[in-house]
C-alpha cells in the first residue's frame, strides 16, 4: 500500500478501501476540501466550489453503498473544467444551488445553466461527487491558464511556473489532491499538454467518443472531452463512464464503447509502436527528449517493436490548426451577443450594445482569434485561408491513417518543453502556439491521445505521448499502463503533497 | 501586410470594439501570425478536397415526435436575460424612427 496522503491516492487504490468499509467518501471530500482550502490563495484552481453540496452527496453515497448499491465511481470526489455547464436553475428560472459556469470569461460572469452538460450527467449516474469548477484559459484558449479572465493556475510544482492549459486548473487538481479526477477538453493538446506539465495523465479520446453536449464550444470540429487521473488506470476507468453515443451532440457517434480496463494486461509484446521523427521538433528541450526517449526504451525492453516512422505534414499543423480554430472559434463566439444571456453593455443601440459587449466582455486572446478567425473567413480570403487549411488537413489526417495501418500506436513527447515562467510568453503569441505543436496534429486527425509522466528534467514533470488509431482508445490505455507499471512514476507528486 | 484599417473592418464584421491599443497591438501580431501561416500556401493541394470533419457525418434522421426531454421552461430560458419584460427578452430597437 502507498504511503502517500489518501488525497494523492489513485482511485484504484482508495476503491477496495471504500469497499471494505475502511474509509468512507466523506473522508475522501473532507481530503479534498482540505487541500482546496490550503491550495486556494496559492494555486487558484477553482473558479467554483460546492463544499457543502459534496459534503451531502457523500453521506448519500456512504449510505447508498451500505444499502448494496453500487456505480464505478460511487462516492468519488471529482472536478469539472469550468467549461462544462452545471445545472444551476431550476424550472422557474430561480438559482437552485448548482454552481454557475463562466468558460474563463467575463461575459459568464455569474451565469447559471438551466441545464446540465453530459458530463455531468454520467458523472451523477456513475455516482462521482462533483466538488467544483476549475480555472482554465477563456474559452479553453491558451496553453499556460494565463488568459483565464480570474488570474493565472499556478504549477504546484513550482508556484512561479504555468501549469500548462488550457485545462491547467483540473491538471493541478489532480496533481496537488484537490481532486480523485477531473475533466478536460482539447482542441490542440488542452489536456494531455498541462498533464505533461503537471505531472499527471490525460487523454483526448477520439473525436465523436464523448459528447460535447453542455461543453462550451470554441472549436466544434476538434474539440473533445477527457479525463485526468493520477494513473492510466484510473484515466481508463473515468474514460468508461464518459464515453458514448449522445442523441443531443450529433458528432458523437454510436459506436461500442469496450471495456477500457479490460484493456489493461501490462504486455506490449506482438505490437509495433512508430516513433514519428518529425515529433522531435526544433527547439525540444534536450531533458524532454532523454526522459521520452527512455519511455521509448522502457517500452521496447517490454517487447514492443519499436520502428521509425515519418509524418511529412507535421511542420504544417501549427498553421492550420491556427486558420480551423480561430475560425470556428469566430462563429461559434457570435452567440455572446449581450441579449440572451451573459453579461451587456446595456447601451440603447443595438450594433453598439454588440460591440461593447463583445470588447469588454472578452480577453485580449479570445479577440485575438476573433479577429484572425473573422479575416480568414471574409470575402476574398476564404480559399486563400480556411479552405487551404482544410485541404491540408485532408493530407495531415491521410499521413496518420496510413503509418497507423502498420503500426498499432504511435510515440511522441507531448510538449516541446517543461513548464514555463508564469509571463515569460505572454508577449509572443506566436512562441505560446508553438507549446501545441505535437499535440495538435492529433485533434486535426481527430485520433485518441494520452500523455503519462515519464520521469522529471530539472525537478520538473515530463511527459509522453500515445496516439492511436480512431475509436482504439484501448490499445491507446494498454501501452500508456504498460509503459507505467515499468517505469516507476506513478507515485511522482509535487514536493507540496508530503506538507 | 496586413493594416490598420484592414483590422477595424475585420472587428466591425465581427461585431467587436477594440481600443486604440488593442488595435495597434493585433495590427503587429496578426501580420506576423499571417506571415507564418503563410506555409501553406507552399503545399500542392491541387487534387486534395477538403476535411470539415474527420468523421463520415451523415444527417441523423428521426420520427417529427414531440419530446420534452432537453426542453426548458420558460422561466429557465429567460433566467440569464440582461434584460426582460415579462416573458420576453428586450433587445435594444433595431430599425430607428425616421428609418
Amino acid at each position: 500500500m502507498s504511503e502517500l496522503p489518501l488525497a494523492d491516492r489513485t482511485i484504484s487504490e482508495i476503491a477496495p478501501l471504500l469497499e471494505a468499509g475502511e474509509l468512507s467518501s466523506r473522508d475522501l471530500v473532507e481530503a479534498c476540501l482540505d487541500r482546496i482550502d490550503r491550495d486556494a490563495g496559492r494555486l487558484n484552481t477553482f473558479l467554483a466550489v460546492g463544499a457543502e453540496q459534496a459534503l451531502e452527496a457523500a453521506d448519500i453515497a456512504d449510505g447508498a453503498r451500505a444499502d448494496g448499491v453500487r456505480a464505478p465511481l460511487l462516492g468519488i470526489p471529482y472536478a469539472l473544467k469550468d467549461i462544462f455547464v452545471t445545472r444551476a436553475l431550476n424550472e422557474d428560472g430561480q438559482p437552485d444551488g448548482g454552481l454557475p459556469t463562466t468558460a474563463g470569461s467575463r461575459i459568464l460572469a455569474g451565469y447559471l445553466s438551466p441545464y446540465a452538460s453530459d458530463a455531468e450527467d454520467r458523472m451523477a449516474a456513475a455516482g462521482a461527487i462533483l466538488l467544483g469548477k476549475t480555472n482554465c484559459d477563456e474559452f479553453a484558449m491558451g496553453s499556460s491558464n494565463e488568459n483565464s479572465a480570474y488570474g493565472p493556475v499556478h504549477n504546484p510544482w513550482d508556484e512561479t511556473l504555468v501549469p500548462g492549459g488550457s485545462s491547467g486548473g483540473s491538471s493541478v487538481a489532480v496533481a496537488s489532491g484537490q481532486a480523485f479526477f477531473a475533466t478536460g477538453t482539447d482542441t490542440g493538446g488542452s489536456i494531455r499538454q498541462p498533464a505533461a506539465l503537471s505531472g499527471v495523465v490525460g487523454m483526448k479520446p477520439t473525436y465523436g467518443r464523448v459528447s460535447r453536449y453542455g461543453m462550451v464550444a470554441f472549436a466544434s470540429s476538434l474539440d473533445q472531452c477527457g479525463p485526468f487521473g493520477r494513473s492510466v488506470r484510473d484515466v481508463a476507468l473515468v474514460l468508461g463512464t464518459l464515453a458514448g453515443h449522445d442523441p443531443r451532440d450529433s458528432t458523437c457517434v454510436d459506436v461500442p464503447v469496450p471495456d477500457y480496463l479490460a484493456a489493461l494486461d501490462g504486455e506490449v509484446r506482438g505490437l509495433r509502436l512508430g516513433v514519428p521523427r518529425e515529433f522531435f521538433v526544433e527547439g525540444l528541450e534536450a531533458g524532454v527528449e532523454t526522459a521520452v526517449r527512455a519511455a521509448i526504451d522502457t517500452l521496447a525492453a517490454a517487447g514492443a517493436d519499436i520502428v521509425d516512422v515519418s509524418l511529412p505534414s507535421t511542420d504544417k499543423g501549427l498553421a492550420t490548426y491556427y486558420i480551423i480554430t480561430p475560425a470556428e472559434a469566430s462563429a461559434n463566439l457570435a452567440r455572446y451577443d449581450g441579449i440572451r444571456y451573459g453579461a451587456s453593455a446595456g447601451v440603447d443601440d443595438l450594433l453598439e450594445n454588440y460591440r461593447l459587449t463583445r470588447g469588454a466582455g472578452f480577453g485580449l486572446e479570445v479577440k485575438r482569434r476573433i479577429i484572425l478567425g473573422t479575416y480568414a473567413l471574409s470575402a476574398g480570403y476564404y480559399d486563400a485561408y480556411y479552405l487551404k487549411a482544410q485541404q491540408v488537413r485532408t493530407l495531415i489526417k491521410a499521413e496518420f491513417d496510413e503509418v497507423l495501418s502498420s503500426v498499432d500506436a504511435l510515440l511522441a513527447p507531448t510538449s516541446p518543453s517543461v513548464a514555463f515562467k508564469i509571463g515569460a510568453k505572454t508577449d509572443d503569441p506566436l512562441l505560446m502556439y508553438l507549446n501545441d505543436a505535437c499535440t495538435l496534429p492529433v485533434n486535426i486527425a481527430g485520433l485518441p491521445g494520452i500523455s503519462v509522466p515519464c520521469g522529471l528534467s530539472d525537478g520538473l514533470p515530463v511527459g509522453f505521448q500515445v496516439i492511436g488509431r480512431a475509436f482504439d482508445e484501448s490499445t491507446v490505455l494498454r501501452v500508456a499502463d504498460a509503459y507505467e507499471r515499468r517505469a516507476g512514476f506513478t507515485e511522482l507528486r509535487p514536493p507540496t503533497a508530503h506538507d | 501586410m496586413i493594416s490598420r484599417a484592414d483590422v477595424e473592418n475585420v472587428a466591425a464584421l465581427a461585431r467587436l470594439h477594440l481600443t486604440d491599443e488593442e488595435l495597434d497591438l493585433m495590427e503587429g501580431q496578426l501580420s506576423r501570425i499571417l506571415e507564418a501561416i503563410a506555409v501553406l500556401q507552399d503545399v500542392d493541394t491541387s487534387m486534395v478536397g477538403p476535411t470539415a470533419s474527420v468523421l463520415p457525418l451523415e444527417n441523423v434522421m428521426r420520427e417529427d415526435i414531440p419530446s420534452d426531454a432537453g426542453r426548458l421552461t420558460r422561466a429557465a430560458a429567460l433566467g440569464n436575460a440582461p434584460l426582460r419584460e415579462g416573458d420576453h427578452l428586450r433587445v435594444p430597437l433595431v430599425l430607428k424612427e425616421g428609418r
